[in-house]
């Protein structure tokens, strides 16, 4: 599919450069400003990504000025931009796929946003400025954003390209899952971390027997302690979750459809369904195809610029900034921020990385974690531990401030401690009530 | 509802009518209305009375201990013969001087009177002494030197009378507080009437003083020197009385003129300010009617005897004395320390204010007796009476409803001397207590409210204390033990008693008992009650002796005649040299240790120990001191400190009230092995005795105090009792539903869920335990809650600083934890903080600091009234208004 800017205009190719650093392009330089007919009046921003990180860069954009661009967004689902994180309540049968729709048809219609989805952009001719999509549609640019997001990774097992081998990333993986559950038994997720979590307690929900594989000896080790971890894995077994801990995949078995996943000890599962949800890869393929700047991902600085070319952005999971790739969605708010003001020509601000929080959606299970909660050298640690109501929490403090928390159970400080987290506030005049959350300090200092 | 049953505070000499009702829920207790003494008023230590009344801790067989160690129960019958026996074969051996008996100012008179006949009409040694020695053996001495027979010669009705209240060495708000009330109260009614408080300390007792002198500690003797010298000086002398009633005058006042014979010499000697002083002075000069009324300050010294003739002395200068709103006013600090002194219950005395070195008098009594034998020579006073014990001169003890390895000087020593004792016999009605440890026969006791007889107060009032309560196990009477002994030896004639009434009717008689002008006259003479019936006893109402054998005459007031009890009838001025305490201060024990009471608390805790209500006031062991000895001793207010001196030390937790002096510390009597790992303050105190009476000088021990490192903190509250063996330092604290324990510890813990665990008693792994940890910090948090009750918590910290108990306690009375109590428990409060009423201020009905302090902040009470209609604080014994007082001033002081 391609671009289009949808009114088909074939060639803008004649635009004159603008200056790279930053700020818009400058509508007045155009050559045929006054040519009242083509009304090319406005300068073109392409949106590679029908996503989150996309669609809230756009959206911030259109709060700084509305009227800036032409828009036009490319997205590889068929769907309009829905919110990825409740994939898993969807899953859960929590959720209908109307009540996760961030923007409706007509929200793109009412702000004069073209948007093509389901025909993703195949390629990017930057000397021409111009993108193609699969569906052949081409645009031409005067601002590219690249919001391709990531791919879930598929460990490279023998199998893995089975029937009902399947990663969980989008409204399509959901289906297939809930389709499955209608129909099969048994499945396998491969992977205990937040994603993997989700899905196994989505299975089970709609009925499957599931089998959680970890590789680690806990899970959610990059959110967890073993404290807290040991809970997680009790209330989701008390759910009828199987966890296998250390459990290495070494291949998924089956003829037609998988059948089973054996595991480096011997032991083979029963499975209809196997989830891969062992992590994900920045989509960064086209970004390579034209030649930007990638390493782990596609370089950007702290205006969320590529390093190569300085018409082309990129926000999301596809970026790298200062050698950190992205993830959880609260980063991601925060690089849209700082992108659309240089969209938008008030270049003032810088993104600055900042300390992250998760919370895994697992209904009756309320997990938070933030910050560095591993802590080490340096750091002291404020643990409560309440098993009989489910509660755990785990405070990292360095020097006087909190730098991570791990809340299990009562998680209705975790805003407050992120917050603390990140204004860096000097806790040590309450450091004993602490881990007793807001309202107990807060009274200290009424 | 069940009639009330009228009887006697089992505390303080006050002798306060209780009037008690036994009901379904429970044993209620309230002040006795038609009782004299205290007009239906009740300090907070009886009010609370009903909530020591619990089987807890009760001794209720008797045990002899087996050749093993262990205490083996045994029937009576046994129990008896073995003591009988075992006596009789060391009396026969050692002779009678080699067994002796250490009763208790808490014995009934009719457990003293057969006590006292057993041991001096038929042993035949005068080896009786009694904690009364430690208490006001000296006021004894001085009375007997001064009047020739032991007698108070003032009432209660007097000290209202009184123009000048003079209290000495007294904290009397804390140790007397009815008595504290009506002085209180008289001068509200008579704002002319002035108090003076003499005493080292600023005490509650202050607060309703015109005038305090603090004077350094011992010195009594020349502030009433210069007193005497001071009002020769200045005419203010009875004449006529002192030439028709007195002799001795010249040698006293000689003394007295060379000794502080100027303001300015007494000043000086007594680190007073020398205005402050001649106000007091000239106060006394003119004032007619004054009582000086004096406690354990003037009688726990060296120089006991000597402060309280000094005092008298005064008095007979003045003739402020025999006349209604005067004199010299001993104020006893036992239920029944009176009634011990007039059956003769002491090492020497004989009975019935007889002497025991007048020949005549030991013939009345022994033909009164018709015993066999009769004690011819002062026996071993308290503290002689067990350094004989450790000397192996006396090889047998019976210790009566006392505590001595807690409450006598030196007391590391008595614990010494009882462990080689040949035998103890202990007769108490608590099974452990630091004494009957050492006791190779255990007698159980009838306790308050299960004995029936009768005691005297401070006013010289005989009241019943009436049995409410059935005798729990086998508890049996004193007297009933110590007779069936009698009976044992033979003497089933002279120890025959059925009830209390015969043994009251016989010593009755014998105060009567050639009680005439020719043969041995004494004030003492209770003529007037011999032949009561059982139920003209039951019903016998409070009465003042003497009691004539008319008893529809009024009395007159006690010496209003001008006659005393010396042969010649004539009071005696006694010449008081003054003299320093024996031990004084050095470099390496550098400031003075005072000791006494606290205001909820009574001697070795055995009884108040066990109230919620009066353990809430004041918790744990301390140490007062001056906040600038605290700096340089290098101790702070909440930490703990070692107290050391010569013969003992102890820990305790540190505060510095202000209500010391510089050089001095204070640390109270109260606590011991039962209640604290290392608080039995008799251990510090120096076994100096006043050559006259006995009595130790607890007032003035030289101390040191130093810094008693710890690694760490810590509190519990536990429904069941926890094992504190392993810890460095606690103390234990009775609360509602639970104990609490206050501990320190040295040694380093690894692993404090481990160990928390282990001491609350945590065996099963899937408890419902809460914890909170901060390591790197040493904070340590626990709650284990079983059935969504709370069962147990525990906190710990590097620092004292912990946070506050009052609420957490509350929660044991719940019988489910709320979610919000489960949330706040940790942190030790709750959310809403109006719900921490703090420490008990008023234990009477319970009002906590915080909440006094929110109604003095936030309602508009400035004054103690105020603060009464709202919160009812110190409506009832007023022992709190001092406190409310200082809790207004320092909100006044606060920033707005």
């Amino acid at each position: 599919m391609v671009v289009g800017n949808g009114m088909g205009e074939p060639d803008q190719g004649e635009r004159p450069a603008m200056d790279g650093r930053a700020g818009p392009p400058c509508p007045q330089s155009e050559r045929d400003a006054g040519s009242a007919h083509r009304r090319r009046a406005k300068p073109r921003l392409v949106v590679v990504g029908n996503g989150m990180a996309g669609m809230r860069t756009v959206e911030e954009l259109l709060k700084l000025d509305a009227s800036l661009y032409d828009i036009t967004v490319f997205g590889a689902e068929p769907q309009v931009n829905y919110n990825r994180i409740l994939l898993s309540p969807l899953l859960a049968g929590e959720k209908t796929v109307e009540d996760i729709i961030l923007h409706t048809r007509e929200w793109y219609a009412a702000h004069g946003i073209r948007l093509h989805a389901g025909d993703p952009v195949v390629a990017i001719d930057r000397h021409r400025r111009r993108v193609r999509s699969a569906a052949g549609r081409e645009l031409g640019y005067d601002r590219l954003l690249l919001a391709t997001g990531s791919k879930p990774f598929i460990i490279p097992v023998p199998g893995a390209e089975l029937p009902g081998v399947i990663a969980f990333r989008d409204i399509q993986d959901v289906e297939t899952m809930l389709a499955a559950a209608r129909s099969h038994r048994k499945a396998v997720v491969i992977g205990g971390g937040l994603l993997g979590l989700e899905a196994a307690n989505g299975l089970k929900r709609q009925g499957m027997d599931v089998t959680v594989v970890h590789v680690m000896d806990r899970l959610m080790e990059r959110q967890l302690d073993p404290p807290a971890a040991a809970l997680l894995r009790e209330a989701l077994e008390k759910r009828g979750i199987r966890i296998l801990l250390e459990a290495h995949t070494e291949r998924i078995l089956g003829a037609q459809r998988v059948s089973s996943v054996r595991l480096k000890d011997g032991r083979e599962l029963a499975a209809d369904l196997v989830v891969m949800a062992v992590g994900i890869r920045p989509n960064v393929e086209l970004a390579r195809q034209a030649g930007l700047y990638c390493d782990r991902a596609i370089v950007v600085d702290d205006t969320l610029q590529t390093l190569s070319d300085p018409r082309i952005y990129a926000v999301g999971e596809c970026v790298q900034h200062r050698q950190v790739t992205f993830g959880l969605v609260a980063p991601i708010w925060e690089q849209a921020r700082v992108c659309a003001t240089h969209l938008a020509g008030h270049g003032h601000r810088r993104y600055v990385q900042a300390a992250t929080s998760t919370k895994l959606k697992v209904s009756g299970i309320d997990l938070f974690s933030a910050g560095d909660f591993v802590g080490g050298e340096g750091t002291e640690d404020l643990v409560f531990r309440d098993p009989r109501r489910g509660s755990y929490k785990r405070l990292v403090l360095k020097d006087r401030h909190l730098v991570g928390a791990v809340l299990y159970g009562d998680v209705g400080d975790g805003s407050w401690y992120f917050d603390l987290i990140e204004r860096r506030t000097d806790v040590s005049r309450f450091r004993d009530r602490l881990v007793f959350g807001r309202a107990f300090c807060e009274a200290l200092a009424r | 509802m069940s009639k009330a049953v009228e009887t006697t505070c089992p505390y303080c000499g006050t002798g306060c009518g209780v009037a008690v009702r036994v009901t379904a829920d429970g044993v209620a207790v309230e002040g006795d209305a038609r009782h004299p003494s205290n007009g239906g008023r009740l300090c907070i230590k009886g009010a609370a009375l009903g909530e020591t009344l619990v089987p807890e801790g009760r001794l209720l067989y008797p045990a002899i201990r087996d050749a093993a160690g262990a205490l083996r129960r045994v029937r009576w019958d046994a129990a008896l013969d073995h003591v009988a026996g075992a006596l009789r074969r060391i009396i026969d051996t050692h002779g009678p001087d080699a067994v002796a008996w250490y009763v208790s100012g808490q014995l009934l008179t009719e457990d003293y009177y057969v006590a006292n006949k057993l041991v001096k009409g038929y042993v035949g040694t005068a080896n009786i002494d009694t904690n009364s020695r430690l208490c006001m053996s000296s006021a004894v001495a001085g009375h007997k030197r001064a009047f020739g027979e032991d007698i108070v010669p003032v009432s209660y009705e007097d000290l209202e009378q009184a123009d000048l209240v003079v209290l000495v060495g007294s904290n009397t708000a804390w140790c007397h507080p009815i008595l504290y009330q009506r002085i209180v109260r008289a001068k509200e009614r008579r704002p002319q009437m002035k108090v003076v408080v003499i005493d080292p300390r600023r005490t509650a007792t202050t607060d309703a003083a015109d005038l305090h002198l603090p004077l350094r500690a011992g010195t009594d003797v020349w502030l009433f020197n210069g007193l005497l010298s001071f009002l020769h000086q200045h005419g203010v002398v009875d004449t006529a009385f002192v030439d028709a009633h007195t002799c001795g005058f010249d040698r006293a006042l000689a003394v007295a003129d060379n000794t502080a014979g100027s303001v300015r010499a007494a000043a000086k000697a007594c680190g007073l300010d020398e205005s402050a002083l001649a106000e007091f002075y000239r106060l006394f000069a003119r004032t007619e009617k004054v009582i000086t009324a004096f406690s354990m300050g003037v009688n726990q010294s060296s120089a006991g005897t000597d402060k309280v003739n000094s005092i008298i002395n005064c008095h007979l200068l003045t003739g402020r004395i025999g006349k209604p709103g005067t004199g010299p006013f001993s104020l006893t600090g036992q239920p029944n320390a009176m009634g011990g002194r007039e059956v003769g219950g002491l090492a020497n005395m004989l009975a019935a204010h007889l002497d025991l070195e007048n020949a005549q008098h030991r013939e009345l009594v022994q033909t009164f007796w018709r015993s066999p034998s009769i004690a011819h020579k002062p026996g071993l006073k308290a503290v002689d009476l067990f350094d004989a014990i450790d000397a192996s001169r006396v090889k047998a003890v019976w210790i009566m409803a006392t505590n001595p390895v807690v409450s006598l000087p030196d007391a590391d020593k008595v614990k010494r001397a009882l462990g080689k004792c040949e035998l103890v016999i202990v007769s108490d009605v608590m099974e452990n207590t630091d004494t009957t440890a050492y006791a190779h026969v255990l007698l159980p006791a009838l306790a308050w409210g299960e004995k029936d007889g009768t005691v005297t107060n401070s006013e010289r009032r005989i009241s019943r204390q009436r049995a409410f309560l059935p005798a729990p196990g086998e508890a049996r009477p004193d007297w009933w033990a110590l007779a069936e002994i009698g009976k044992r030896w033979g003497y089933a004639d002279a120890f025959g008693y059925a009830a209390p009434h015969e043994i009251f009717d016989e010593h009755a008689r014998l105060t009567a008992f050639g009680n005439t002008e020719a043969l041995a006259p004494r004030y003492l003479n209770l003529a007037g009650l011999i032949g009561m019936s059982a139920a003209d006893y039951d019903a016998l109402a409070p009465v003042r002796w003497p009691v004539p054998p008319d008893r529809s005459r009024p009395t007159a007031h006690v010496f209003s005649d001008g006659r005393f009890y010396t042969p010649d009838r004539k009071a005696r001025f006694v010449p008081t040299p003054p003299r320093l305490p024996v031990h004084a201060r050095d470099d390496d024990y550098p400031l003075v240790l005072n000791t006494g009471r606290v205001r909820d608390h009574w001697h070795t805790m055995t009884r108040t120990g066990l109230s919620p209500r009066l353990a809430s006031h004041i918790a744990e062991p301390y140490v007062d001191l001056h906040p600038q000895d605290a700096l340089s001793c290098g101790v702070r207010e909440g930490g703990l400190a070692r107290v050391a001196t010569r013969w003992g030390s102890l820990v305790a937790r540190v505060r510095t009230s202000g209500e010391l002096p510089r050089r001095s510390v204070f640390v109270p009597i109260h606590w011991n092995a039962q209640y604290a790992s290392d608080a039995r303050v008799g251990a510090l105190v120096n076994p100096v005795v006043d050559p006259v009476s006995g009595e130790p000088e607890f007032k003035h021990t030289p101390v040191r105090v130093e810094e008693f490192p710890v690694l760490w903190h810590g509190f519990a509250l536990s429904r069941r009792p926890l094992p504190m063996t392993q810890i460095t330092w606690w103390t234990r604290i009775t609360g509602r539903c639970f104990l609490r324990y206050e501990f320190a510890g040295r040694q380093r813990i690894a692993d404090w869920p481990e160990a928390a665990c282990r001491v609350l008693g945590v065996r099963d792994t899937g408890a419902d335990w809460i914890e909170y940890e901060d390591r790197s910090a040493g904070q340590y948090r626990a709650a284990w809650v079983v059935d969504e009750r709370i069962e147990a918590c525990v906190f710990v910290s590097p620092r004292p600083d912990l946070p506050s108990r009052a609420w957490l306690s509350g929660l044991f009375a719940k019988d489910r934890l709320e979610e919000l109590d489960r949330i706040g428990l940790l942190v030790g409060e709750p959310l809403d903080r109006g719900a921490d009423t703090g420490p008990t201020v008023c234990s009477c009905f319970g009002v906590g600091r915080n909440t006094i302090l929110d109604a003095i902040r936030t309602q508009g009470c400035t004054n103690t009234e105020a603060l009464g209609r709202r919160l009812r604080c110190g409506t009832n014994c007023g022992s709190c208004i001092p406190e409310l007082k200082a809790l207004i001033a320092a909100s006044a002081l606060e920033p707005a």
